[in-house]
């Protein structure tokens, strides 16, 4: 069954090939089946797949499929070639398990778009993408996936392109992509020139078969360029602006790409590269204090943005940070874990607020909603069960993940991300639930002729909502601690390394076996606190919240503004370059290029005009100049003797 | 004594009024008797060096360069009859029409 992998990846093509080439001409519901046929197919290989690694004895779960040899060249070898493995099973299943549901939702979304067929074009290329990038067994090919997810991203964000402000936005996260990717790229040849391949087991057993000492320069070099590439693709400080603007995206886009999968790109990156950073005690400090700061940075934002999406998009780079800072202390399966519940639970909030927005005819800003629960109900419902999952309330998945990353980073990080990781999560806790009551609970603050049209969405976007809902309240029960199913499975991949250390010694530091509970407790108090600050602003004394704002306003502008980030990468980057290519084209290439190569045709212009006058047309001219060069002959060869 | 420069120089002083004349007239039909003048200017050379070297060949140029001027005079007389005959004039000033 492990043979069936290339499947995975053809069925989405097939489905962009379709919708791209006679999309145009097809029906809508034809379009729409087309798509969600793709992907549903790749998401059935999935689980064959991932059957048949099960079948395998634990130590043997490592498949690699050669498509065809790539690039030849020199000692440079290159195969196109497929990975199975725990982890990128995994990833696979969530791709395109989560990527059909927001299919499916995205029927019902998109129904009266005119670019029906367009959509679900970029949708189906997306998931073939990162379905490359989880699949590929080597840097060159999961980097084209990289690249590819990156494409189709901003495809997406600047799909409805006549609105200045989206495709602002899609050029924005394109170029801060660049960055990062230009920092991928050269690890990837550092990679190549230090271990003379890029095959990922080759790179792997080079590396941890002793040839590197632990803290290694060249390796610490190439994780962070690694790591900068993840930055980038999973939002990080400082390369996050670009994903608070992606929500100029249609909503499912938000929901599968801008949340669910390819920001989850790094860390699965850092993951799949575990061994490398396990080699460089530098980087992983960096890894691990970057989330923390991010973790806590994104949150704090969130605290108080007034668009339904923004705010989801300010905690999706928060749970990014986490799941970095799960990565940055060790406890790769406890990132991956959470990746996992939160393209559950994120999935599920970015698309309720799609229906949400969808209901109210395409509002965004929370001020302009309120006591929605009656109105749309299923809606309320999952959006309830979502953002439980997030503040982390037991049993629900986001408990379990984020406990077991708040815990890990206790154990083997330090206090400091604990603390960190700590008040972020009460930072989540509240602006989740300040999000929910806005819009759902209290006064109706929706416009007259908005309300009019209030209307809960069709089967097919309230199903994936239903069916994710339920994902997201039964995910956590994969990686309870002491009986981590996740972990076990996880645990070939990262060995030792990765495994949730609930109870025992990890480095030296000697912990109770009470800890895990008493942590337990503490995660959930600090989320029912934020819940019930939440409740007191924003159910009981709705007034407190514009005191508050009056009271502290400088630090309410300066979060209302983001930190004024973006005005500050405007200043210091944006504008000079601005400048400097204004500068390059008036200067070096209207005035130096332009101006030497005009100059050249006037220069040629002028001297036929001037030589013109020797030509005269009168025959006796010429005679006469032949007659002159006849003399002169003469005189020379007299001269001459 | 006639020496062979006298013939020489003969020669080129019409060869001289030839070539100043085709230079500075604007009479086509004298333009064209100016060149005649530079054949036979050529023409005196010729046979004074045939004498000087005893040699028949330079008498024999003299033939061929009478064959085509006369040639040239056939064919040159007629164009300049039929540009009269278009233009009213042989003023080559006037007989621009090839020129930019």
């Amino acid at each position: 069954m492990l043979n069936l992998v290339a499947l995975i990846l053809l069925f989405p093509l097939i489905g962009t090939a379709i919708n791209g080439l006679i999309g145009k001409n097809l029906r809508k519901e034809t379009v729409g089946y087309v798509a969600c046929g793709a992907i549903g197919l790749s998401f059935f290989v999935s689980i064959l797949v991932f059957i048949g690694l099960l079948l395998l004895p634990p130590d043997a779960r490592l498949f690699e499929k050669q498509l065809f040899s790539w690039i030849e060249s020199g000692s440079f070898k290159s195969a196109a070639g497929l990975q199975v493995d725990p982890l990128s099973t995994i990833m696979i299943l969530v791709v395109t398990g989560v990527g059909f549901l927001i299919h499916v939702y995205s029927i019902g979304y998109m129904h009266s778009d005119k670019g029906y067929h367009r959509y679900f074009c970029y949708l189906n290329l997306f998931t073939f993408s990162m379905l490359l990038l989880v699949l590929s067994n080597n840097f060159l090919l999961m980097f084209i996936g990289w690249e590819a997810v990156g494409l189709c991203s901003y495809l997406l964000i600047g799909f409805w392109f006549e609105k200045k402000s989206a495709s602002n936005a899609a050029k924005k996260a394109f170029v801060v992509n660049r960055v990062g990717d230009f920092g991928f790229a050269l690890g990837i040849m550092l990679i190549f020139l230090t271990f003379h391949t890029i095959d990922f087991t080759e790179v792997f057993s080079a590396a941890s078969h002793g040839n590197f000492a632990a803290g290694n320069f060249t390796i610490t070099i190439i994780t962070l360029l690694l790591f900068m590439g993840a930055t980038g693709k999973s939002a990080q400080i400082p390369l996050y602006t670009w994903l608070p603007d992606a929500m100029e995206g249609p909503t499912p886009v938000s929901a599968l790409i801008h949340a669910a999968t390819m920001v989850t790109a790094g860390v699965y990156m850092i993951a799949r590269c575990n061994v490398l950073y396990m080699l460089s005690p530098f980087t992983m400090t960096v890894v691990a204090s970057i989330g923390a700061v991010t973790a806590l940075f994104a949150a704090s934002i969130g605290l108080v943005q007034n668009d339904i999406k923004r705010v989801l998009a300010y905690s999706t780079i928060s749970q990014l940070g986490y799941m970095f800072v799960a990565c940055g202390v060790g406890a790769f399966t406890g990132g991956i874990f959470h990746l996992m519940t939160h393209a559950f639970f994120k999935a599920l909030l970015f698309l309720g607020s799609g229906s949400v927005i969808h209901a109210l005819s395409g509002e965004q800003d929370m001020r302009k909603m309120g006591g929605l629960r009656h109105h749309i109900p299923t809606t309320y419902k999952t959006f309830l069960v979502g953002t439980i999952a997030i503040a982390g309330i037991p049993p629900f998945a986001g408990f379990f993940s984020k406990d077991e990353i708040l815990l890990e980073s206790l154990v083997r990080g330090n206090f400091i991300y604990w603390a960190i990781g700590a008040l972020a999560a009460f930072f989540t806790a509240f602006y989740m639930f300040r999000l929910l009551f806005m819009t759902f609970h209290g006064e109706s603050r929706v416009e007259h002729h908005v309300a009019e049209h209030l209307h809960e969405s069709p089967k097919n976007m309230t199903l994936p909502l239903t069916v994710l809902a339920i994902l997201s309240f039964f995910g956590g029960f994969l990686g309870i601690p002491g009986a981590s199913a996740i972990s076990n499975f996880l645990s070939p991949v990262f060995g030792e390394r990765g495994h949730a250390e609930i109870s025992g010694t990890e480095a030296g530091v000697h912990h109770n076996a009470w800890l895990p509970y008493l942590m337990m407790v503490v995660s959930t108090v600090i989320a029912i606190a934020g819940i019930y600050l939440a409740y007191q602003m924003y159910i009981k004394k709705p007034e407190l919240p514009k005191k508050l704002a009056e009271r502290f306003s400088l630090i309410y502008k300066l979060l209302l503004n983001k930190y004024y980030v973006d005005e500050i990468y405007d200043a210091l980057f944006v504008n000079p370059t601005k400048i400097m290519a204004v500068q390059l084209w008036k200067r070096v290439d209207a005035l130096m290029i332009d101006g030497s190569v005009n100059g050249i045709a006037r220069l040629v212009g002028w001297f036929g005009n001037t030589l013109r006058y020797l030509q005269t047309g009168y025959i006796r001219n010429y005679a006469f100049y032949i007659v002159v060069g006849c003399i002169c002959i003469i005189v020379y060869v007299a001269l001459g003797k | 004594m006639i020496t062979i420069t006298h013939y020489l120089v003969l020669s080129a002083i019409l060869f001289t009024l030839g070539v100043v004349g085709v230079l500075i007239r604007r009479n086509a039909i004298i333009i064209f008797m100016c060149i005649e003048l530079m054949l036979n200017a050529v023409n005196i050379s010729f046979v004074a060096f045939a004498h000087y070297l005893n040699s028949m060949q330079g008498q024999l140029f003299v033939f061929f360069t009478m064959t085509v001027a006369a040639a040239e005079a056939a064919v040159g007389l007629a164009i300049i009859v039929a540009v009269f005959r278009n233009k009213e004039t042989v003023n080559i000033d006037d007989i621009n029409i090839m020129k930019w």
